[in-house]
């Protein structure tokens, strides 16, 4: 069997050795730069992101009223909070908090409540959107899964879940339509 | 013997070069024409689909479907999104279903795809005289000469030759059609649609301007294709030059 | 009797994972000092080039998957309304998974043609060429099947066809094509199953890949001159082998994105971009390129044989021949001779095979009426001449040329080729 250890002359050797450097490093960086299209395809897809906002009529939501949408295929919790809620809501000290916000940056239109419906434990949706649902001891809402409790400002007063309830991008378009994401 | 057997083989294979030209004379060859898609470095004439479009919206879409088509993907043929919400407002779709459990009607959104002209294909097939007009979506992809075919199809309207009858009422000699009679009536006339770019709209341009469009439905991602063809091409051959190089130094002592 | 295996030098957990489990010292032996013939010119490249189509073939597949809904009211919109235009970089691996079938055959073919010419499946190496046969087979199959999943209007007619094959069995055929079907035509029961198929098969031709490999290095690689060749006359596959692969994998690369990228539906018929529909068959069905010539040998036996065979069976079993014959090709072959380039009669054979084969292609591609049929009959007949009588014989008439001892002894002689006087 030919030996690979001998070659011409010494810088002959330098050049091969650059050259291998080169071809294989190249290659490896190719390769990476492949693999990139197969790890893109799994993000989501132009079909998943056409569908990325969700508008909603607030008009026929009385007062008092909870509905729940879907936004990204995933629950969004609309209430059309009463004066005593938002009261409840904004008399909570701050520093009572686990996860301390006020309401005003929550609900900047305090009569409307936004939140995605998912409890920031592990994924559940919480009970109390629908009428004759337990909303919890702070009368927000309350996920069954693992008794995390939500004030009526959707923040977390008691239970494992460490985070408020998320507040989605949303914009008002008019006074009774409001644009999700 | 050898040779003989080769001799024949050459034989038979010229003999067999015969039925294909004759053959081909069945239906008639679509001229071929330059695009300003073709070729590695070619790109679509955004101009031209939206004008393209506009044929198709206001010509094609009353007798065929385009089901691949949603109003955003308009994005591609470089509409703005605030024109596309608005195209998009003056169709109305159905949806399911309202709190009664009836499909009700609301005007389209940019993710609504382009409504069909019939709800089935009975439908279509009753409204056309027993032909159904095929989906457009893949159209230039799914026939044989592509653009140049469709081009050439929608220009190809002609007086049927002496003698030649319809197979049945309501059917038109086209040139380059398979067999000549087609069900579809010549769908350009000159001034159809009113280009708001001022191109006068003439049957060839719109042609031209629609096949361009169908072209680009059929395959809305070929510029990204093309592009990364370019990048893959150069990448690959400075990586085939170094191994080569590398290969020729390794090999040298072995030779 | 077993190869030496050499002990790969290893420290640490790599020495202490390989004394357990010895795939290093494997792996070492199999892709870095395996001994590889120091001739081997550039056809040899096609055996690493199928591996690694393969590869790809997977890979591309396994994500194309993710996206693909293998039901017969979906099917055809996954790929065309969805893979093609919503998923990221999704025409990509659409194109290099379609296009990648096409030169996984063609390498194969080229890979096939060369074993002919240099005689690599005579001895000791003829269940490395049998093993190689069935790799062959079982990719037809898995091609067929993936060419039925996007459900066009070719994919479900030329499922109908091919499936309709075995109709021709005497007997039980019209129970045999049910049973396929799941139904009593081709429909979302068929669909689903092939899917299933054309998911595992690869994974067989990856088994059947290693048992290919193994037989290989078993026996050593053939060369160009044919001969049995002593240790000085091989160097270590790394890095001199690889590097040749690399070499000849970025020239490849070239050739397959040019499809890819520039022109991705050069092999795909129009038809197929119309979907499935049971009511209409296209009017000429044509199969991918790469079944053209056993297409035509199908279609080339449209005579009842001898009065016992109908035409249809006939056809059916000359099509399976023209592929099983090739088992008996080691035993076939009585020349003792391996390569073509001392058979000086062999190898103008081997060229008027090689252009019978490409007639049949042509012939496959045009519908089977007037000369195409005579002359697809004529290249029938031949093709099976060729292997049943033509070398049978010419193995023991021929006068094959001196053969040289080793590597260096034409060198020696003072001349490049020996001459044929």
């Amino acid at each position: 069997m030919a030996q690979t250890s001998s070659h011409g002359g010494a810088g002959e050797g330098t050049r091969r050795d650059f050259l291998e450097l080169v071809s294989w490093a190249t290659l490896g960086v190719g390769t990476l730069v492949a693999l990139w299209p197969f790890v893109d395809s799994l993000n989501p897809s132009m079909e998943v992101l056409a569908t990325a906002s969700t508008e909603l009529d607030l008009e026929p939501i009385q007062e008092g009223q909870r509905v729940t949408i879907m936004w990204r295929g995933k629950p969004v919790f609309v209430a059309h909070r009463t004066q005593q809620e938002i009261e409840a809501a904004r008399q909570v000290r701050l520093d009572e908090l686990r996860d301390p916000e006020p309401d005003e940056e929550r609900a900047p239109r305090p009569e409307w409540l936004i939140v995605v419906g998912i409890c920031t434990h592990l994924g559940c949706v919480p009970l109390g959107n629908r009428t004759g649902e337990p909303r919890g001891e702070w009368g927000g809402w309350f996920c069954p899964c693992h008794g995390s409790h939500y004030d009526t400002a959707g923040r977390i007063r008691k239970g494992p879940a460490p985070r408020n309830l998320e507040v989605p991008p949303y914009t008002f378009q008019t006074d009774t339509l409001v644009r999700i994401g | 013997m050898v040779r003989t057997v080769l001799t024949r083989i050459a034989l038979a294979l010229a003999v067999a070069g015969l039925p294909a030209a004759v053959l081909a004379a069945e239906a008639e060859e679509p001229p071929a024409r330059s695009w300003p898609h073709e070729g590695i470095f070619g790109r679509y004439d955004r101009a031209a689909l939206q004008r393209g479009f506009l044929v198709f919206k206001e010509v094609c879409s009353g007798c065929h479907s385009a089901r691949y088509l949603r109003f955003r993907d308009l994005e591609g043929i470089g509409l703005d999104p605030d024109t596309i919400k608005a195209l998009a407002a003056e169709y109305t779709v159905q949806d399911c279903c309202d709190d009664a459990g009836e499909p009700f009607e609301r005007p389209a959104l940019p993710s609504d795809r382009f409504p069909p002209p019939y709800p089935n294909e009975q439908a279509a097939r009753a409204s056309n005289n027993g032909a159904l007009p095929p989906d457009l979506s893949l159209i230039v992809k799914a026939r044989a000469g592509h653009e140049d075919y469709i081009h050439a199809l929608l220009t190809g309207y002609e007086e049927p030759p002496a003698g030649e009858q319809p197979p049945r009422e309501g059917m038109y000699w086209n040139r380059y059609f398979p067999g000549h009679w087609i069900a579809m009536p010549p769908p350009l006339s000159e001034g159809l649609v009113e280009y708001p770019d001022g191109t006068p709209a003439t049957v060839e341009q719109m042609a031209s301007d629609v096949t361009q469009f169908l072209t680009w439905l059929s395959e809305p991602t070929m510029e990204e294709r093309k592009r990364t063809g370019i990048k893959y091409m150069l990448f690959v051959l400075v990586l085939t030059g170094l191994f080569y190089a590398y290969k020729r130094k390794l090999w040298a002592d072995i030779h | 009797m077993n190869r030496e295996f050499v002990q790969p030098p290893l420290r640490g957990v790599a020495k202490w994972i390989d004394e357990r489990l010895p795939i290093l010292t494997w792996a070492y032996n199999e892709l870095v000092v395996y001994p590889a013939p120091k001739n081997l010119n550039y056809w040899w490249n096609f055996g690493s080039l199928a591996g690694i189509m393969l590869t790809i073939q997977i890979v591309t597949g396994i994500v194309l998957v993710m996206h693909y809904t293998p039901h017969a009211s979906m099917a055809f919109d996954s790929v065309e309304g969805y893979i093609m235009r919503d998923v990221n970089w999704g025409w990509l691996l659409r194109y290099l998974h379609a296009n990648g079938a096409s030169m996984f055959f063609a390498v194969v073919y080229i890979h096939i043609f060369r074993g002919l010419y240099y005689g690599s499946y005579k001895a000791p190496r003829e269940l490395l060429w049998m093993i190689g046969v069935v790799i062959v087979i079982v990719m037809m199959a898995t091609a067929f099947m993936g060419y039925v999943l996007p459900w066009g209007n070719m994919s479900y007619w030329a499922a109908t066809v091919i499936t309709n094959l075995f109709s021709a069995i005497p007997l039980v055929g019209e129970t045999i094509v049910t049973w396929l079907w799941g139904g009593f035509t081709v429909a979302n029961p068929t669909l689903q199953r092939f899917f299933s198929l054309h998911y595992l098969l690869p994974f067989v031709i990856f088994a059947l890949v290693f048992l290919h490999i193994l037989a290989l290095h078993q026996v050593g690689s053939n060369n160009p001159l044919g001969i049995d060749l002593t240790k000085k006359d091989k160097i270590p596959f790394h890095p001199y082998y690889t590097i040749k692969d690399m070499f000849g994998l970025g020239v490849f690369l070239l050739v397959y994105g040019f499809f890819v990228f520039f022109a991705p539906n050069a092999f795909i018929e129009p038809v197929n971009f119309e979907p499935a529909n049971p009511l209409q068959t296209p009017a000429h069905i044509v199969p991918e390129w790469y079944f053209l010539p056993f297409y035509a040998i199908l279609r080339a036996i449209n005579f009842d044989i001898l009065w016992i065979i109908p035409a249809k069976l006939g056809g059916v079993i000359a099509m399976f021949a023209s592929i099983f014959v090739l088992f008996l090709l080691p035993w076939l072959d009585t020349s003792p001779v391996r390569s073509a380039r001392f058979r000086p009669i062999y190898r103008q054979f081997f060229w008027i095979l090689v252009l019978d084969v490409l007639v049949l292609g042509y012939c496959g591609a045009h519908p089977p009426e007037g000369w195409y049929l005579t002359v697809a009959q004529i290249a029938t007949a031949y093709y099976f001449l060729h292997f049943l009588v033509i070398l049978p014989i010419l193995g023991k008439v021929e006068r094959p040329l001196p053969l040289p001892k080793s590597l260096d002894e034409p060198v020696l002689a003072g001349g490049a080729a020996p001459s044929s006087r």
